[in-house]
């Protein structure tokens, strides 16, 4: 198919190809081409099957506003051909045909009906009898739906950026109205955004030749600083919120007032045969013309109800394409347009319109003539033509205004809804506040720009009167607005398919039908007939629908009113709503150090950690044995400093810190207000001022906002600092431990010199290292917290010291497995939100006569006067099977009493151990209790004590 | 639900950058009874209107600050940091 000869303001650049492929067939377009207008230049006229009954479907719209031309490229389903600029090596394919789009199996249902045709037909078939409800599903999932998300996809990073824009003012639209309202927002000294739709702001502009205007208003806006997002529909209006979907960035933008600047969109007509390939609504005809260069037709016939079509008729002339008739439906008038028209001898036939439209797989022939008119009537014309421009009336696109809050009625003159009530804060400019030509929609912009500014305090006196005289000549303008007949629902009684929702392949028939099953409401029969629920969003079927609605039910179009508008205005891909955001991964700073020693890395809340070395039971053993290294930078950590930070701490935790000497490390329990166990740690006091706490891994964010959500309440005098990142620790633990950090320091290390809960500061390796002498894993053992910087540095040191006496890194597996060994309580594991410490087992760590008022005391002294009825112990197994956590803990063979939250097969005591919640009566030393384990039963013996090393005379050494 | 609050510190962000803390529930004085505790621990007013609340700038600059919020409408009247200690 050849172009129109070259004409300024086209998109597309001649000297440059671009070649992709269709169906596996190489298809060779232009530079600046949609998928849309390269197909149709090279010949294609078959762009989809429809979703029931597989007709072809051709272009339409060419502006993404109707369901036609959905592809799948590059294994995405649903993009817009005609909207989707082409790009080198991309694969598009047809969706909804099988086997393939010029042979569709299921076109069938279309010639001679079937289960799939009649509206409702989801709700009625394939009920009974219910057990072939899998079989069922199986036709229905092949049928329905449209495109397909290939199973397997190449491994692709897509992420979307949200971005959150706060302005005084969004323009949603940048046609001329909205330019002009960005203009003159921006002029008045306002923070702008203007989104549009569009590769390039100018919207009509653009497609109707005037691209040199639309360019000169574009770079103004630039100039005066507004953020223009092309390419980027606005997606909906959330209390004042609005979601702008940029590619792969979402921008979520909030302005004090909104211009909306939508426009209208151009209306089909409904007569037999409207859905062909080959008719096409005039404006999308002239945009393939004036945008692409291609002629739409050879031979076009304009079928219109005002002057955008006749004006569609002079632009299609100029640029070369055969306009064989134009139908006016309306009787008189004698617009610029029309006059153009008589005068290059344009055969216009008045009070006419498009009766049907034939042709086998694409328009060959329409016949006009009167609306109404039965086959044969008089005054009938049939025409051959392959292109068939239909306007019929353009509507207000007022559906983000209505979700926002606006109202709108219905206009009898017009024959459509306007806007009739604005939301607070809500600008409308241009087409969609009922500005018709362009140079009213650029004042009708200039107007609501300038106005929001002032609302916002932008301008002065002068620019205020000046903008109120403007107002009032907008207004004036839209009196004199031009002549429109309003089209009949249907134009013609003639048979054949007339579809009012071609996403959905609702006829003019269905719609009747469903009205006579009582869905006489347009809500009802939305939801019944699924008329304006598919990919046009009710773009082009919802005044259809209305009318027909209205005609059906003998009501008038006010009544019968329009559907809710709903978000998303414009389709969007999942991934850009719900795909993966910024998702950090923390590392410790010896990380690659575990990496090369061949760790298991496993997630651990946000941290990538050493799960083991390959031998978690070798790596337990050694930590017995030898000495074992484990990095605990996860550790949160807070330095609590100032006069008051013993009192701080002695208010958050049961126990107390303020007597704390100094140099001495505390292990502590927090608590909440009910007294149920928040999280666990030790705290060391550095000097008199300050402290250094340590919470789990876990709760190291919820434990800084905790502490400072109560430093803001009490309004203490202490700092707080976390230093959880900035700081690093290892615990080197073992017999040897000793030995291996002696010989990286000058500290005193003996038993007597560095004793057990001593906390020092000392260099090791060269490193500056506060050392806390803990029982962590059971064996002697030393946390060294350092900056994060040394990391690498200090833990080399540390394994080049050691590795001949036999150090040997070990991970979170064998550290579990250890600390279960000594009973050590893990937070959120062994307890849950309902656990004290009294039902821990740590009644030791509540000092309930301590004077301070401290979180939970008044809770844990009502509990301390109870009665508990579980607790938390120990057991040892003789069978080797290690039960599940969440395991069922029966007393005698009834129900059950608690459950197993820890057990691990312990290679040093050779049992299987664990920690198991069991009635108190049961909490003693060699007790027996029922372990149900998935239908096992196994027996267990209470251990009260810890397993190994029970009082703590190997970790005092 | 999507709104702003102004951070006392940092500005107008979206509410999701904050931690909600609730609506302010002062802790009993001293030695509470059964039932005062139950109802600082277990119940709120929950109040259809202004209601006073605590807000942290969790994605910010990390502080708590008070709010005095309509529940009903999102529209947030006032945010103040507590007041310095005397
Ligand atoms: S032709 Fe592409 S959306 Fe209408
Ligand atoms: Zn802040």
């Amino acid at each position: 198919m050849t172009r129109l000869p070259p004409q300024d303001g086209e998109r597309v650049d001649r000297e440059r190809e671009v070649t992709f492929t269709f169906d596996g067939r190489e298809v060779t377009g232009l530079e600046g081409d949609t998928i849309g207008s390269a197909l149709f230049a090279s010949g294609r006229r078959t762009f989809s099957r429809s979703f029931k009954y597989h007709r072809r479907r051709g272009l339409m719209c060419c502006a993404g506003q109707c369901p036609n031309c959905l592809v799948q490229v590059d294994g995405a389903p649903g993009v817009r051909a005609c909207t989707e600029p082409v790009q080198e090596g991309m694969e598009v394919e047809h969706m909804n045909a099988r086997p393939s789009l010029e042979f569709d199996a299921m076109r069938a249902t279309d010639l001679f009906g079937g289960p799939f045709t009649p509206p409702g037909f989801y709700y009625k078939t394939f009920i009974r009898p219910r057990r072939l409800w899998p079989l069922y599903e199986k036709i229905l999932r092949h049928a329905a739906g449209l495109g397909k998300v290939p199973k397997e996809q190449a491994e692709r990073e897509w992420r979307t950026e949200y971005r959150r824009r706060h302005a005084d003012i969004l323009v949603v639209g940048g046609g001329a109205a909205g330019l002009s309202a960005a203009i003159a927002a921006a002029e008045l000294g306002a923070d702008v955004v203007l989104a549009d739709e569009g590769p390039e702001p100018g919207g009509r502009l653009l497609a109707e030749g005037n691209h040199a205007r639309a360019r000169e208003l574009t770079a103004r806006a630039r100039d005066l600083g507004v953020e223009l997002l092309t390419s980027a529909p606005a997606l909906g209006a959330f209390d004042g919120l609005v979601p702008v979907w940029e590619r792969d960035t979402l921008h979520q933008v909030r302005a004090q007032r909104i211009v909306y600047a939508t426009g209208a969109i151009e209306q089909p007509l409904l007569f037999p045969g409207n859905d062909l390939p080959g008719v096409m609504l005039s404006g999308g005809a002239v945009r393939l013309a004036t945008l692409y260069g291609i002629s739409p037709g050879s031979r076009a016939v304009v079928a219109t109800v005002d002057d955008r079509g006749l004006e569609a008729a002079v632009a299609l002339l100029a640029r070369g394409v055969e306009v064989a008739t134009v139908a006016d439906l309306r009787e008189h008038g004698n617009s610029d347009a029309m006059k153009q028209l008589m005068r290059q001898g344009v055969h216009v036939l008045r009070g006419a319109t498009v009766l049907q439209a034939e042709g086998r797989s694409s328009l060959q022939r329409v016949t006009l003539g009167p609306p109404g008119a039965g086959e044969g009537g008089a005054g009938e014309h049939e025409l051959t033509c392959d292109l068939l421009a239909v306007s019929g009336g353009s509507a207000p696109a007022t559906s983000l205004l209505a979700q926002s809050g606006a109202r709108t009625r219905y206009d009898e003159r017009l024959g459509h809804f306007v806007l009739s009530e604005m939301p607070e804060g809500a600008h409308a400019a241009g087409e969609v506040a009922g500005s018709g030509s362009l140079f009213e929609a650029e004042r009708s912009g200039a107007v609501a720009g300038a106005g929001a500014a002032h609302e916002l305090g932008f301008g002065d006196d002068e620019s205020r009167a000046r903008v109120e005289t403007e107002r009032k000549t907008v207004l004036n303008s839209r009196d004199g607005m031009p002549e429109v007949a309003v089209p009949p629902a249907v134009t013609s009684s003639r048979r054949g398919k007339c579809f009012a929702c071609l996403c959905e392949d609702v006829t003019a028939k269905d719609i009747h039908l469903s009205v006579e099953e009582g869905y006489d409401s347009i809500e009802l029969s939305k939801r019944y007939t699924t008329t304006t629920m598919g990919p046009c969003q009710g773009r082009m079927c919802q005044l259809p629908a209305v009318r027909l609605m209205a005609e059906e039910t003998g009501t008038s179009l006010a009544d019968v009113g329009t559907t809710t508008a709903r978000p998303p205005w414009h389709a969007v891909p999942m991934g850009a709503l719900a795909g993966r955001p910024f998702e950090p991964a923390k590392r410790s700073s010896m990380h690659a150090r575990h990496r090369e020693l061949g760790a298991n890395v496993l997630w651990a809340g946000d941290w990538r950690r050493a799960y083991d070395y390959g031998d978690p039971r070798a790596e337990a053993l050694a930590v017995h044995e030898t000495a074992g290294l484990i990095d605990v930078s996860t550790l949160g950590k807070l330095i609590v400093r100032g006069p008051d930070a013993g009192e701080l701490l002695d208010r958050l935790y049961p126990n107390r810190f303020s007597n704390l000497a100094p140099g001495r490390i505390r292990y502590g329990v927090m608590a909440s207000d009910a007294g149920r166990i928040m999280d666990d740690g030790t705290i060391c006091r550095l000097d008199d001022d300050s402290f250094y706490v340590t919470t789990t891994s876990s709760g190291a964010g919820a434990v800084y906002q905790w502490f400072s959500w109560w430093l803001a309440d009490w309004r203490l005098n202490v700092h707080l600092t976390d230093v959880t990142q900035g700081l690093s620790a290892v615990n080197l633990a073992g017999p040897r431990a000793r030995e291996i950090l002696a010989s990286l320091t000058d500290l005193d290390c003996s038993a007597e010199g560095f004793a057990y809960l001593d906390g020092k500061r000392a260099d090791v390796a060269g490193v500056p290292c506060l050392l806390l002498r803990i029982g962590f894993v059971g064996e002697v053992g030393y946390e060294l917290h350092f900056p994060s910087a040394h990391g690498e540095h200090l833990w080399d040191a540390l394994m080049e010291a050691g590795g001949p006496l036999g150090l040997r890194p070990f991970g979170l597996e064998p550290q579990r497995l250890l600390r279960l060994q000594k009973m050590h309580i893990l937070v959120g594991q062994d307890t849950d939100s309902e656990s004290t410490p009294f039902g821990a087992a740590m009644p030791w760590i509540v000092k309930l006569d301590k004077e301070q008022p401290f979180i939970g005391k008044w809770a844990l002294e009502k509990a301390a006067s109870g009665e508990l009825e579980t607790t938390l112990v120990g057991f040892r197994l003789a069978d080797g099977h290690v039960p599940t956590e969440g395991a069922v803990v029966l007393p005698d063979g009834d129900g059950p009493v608690g459950q197993v939250t820890s057990a691990r097969f312990s290679p040093q005591l050779g049992g299987v151990i664990g920690m198991a919640w069991v009635p108190v009566s049961l909490a003693k030393d060699g007790a027996s209790v029922t372990i149900s384990d998935e239908g096992r039963r196994l027996q267990a013996e209470v251990v009260t004590k810890p397993f190994y090393d029970p009082d703590g005379e190997v970790l005092r050494s | 639900m999507s709104y702003v609050l102004t951070c006392p510190n940092c500005g107008p962000r979206e509410v999701t950058d904050f931690g909600f803390g609730g609506e302010v529930n002062p802790r009993p004085r001293s030695d509470p009874s059964e039932r005062e505790l139950g109802v600082y621990n277990y119940f709120r007013r929950n109040v259809a209107g202004v209601q006073r609340e605590w807000w942290c700038h969790r994605s910010g600059c990390g502080a708590w600050f008070y709010a005095e919020r309509d529940t009903r409408t999102n529209e947030v009247l006032l945010t103040e940091l507590p007041e310095p200690a005397a």
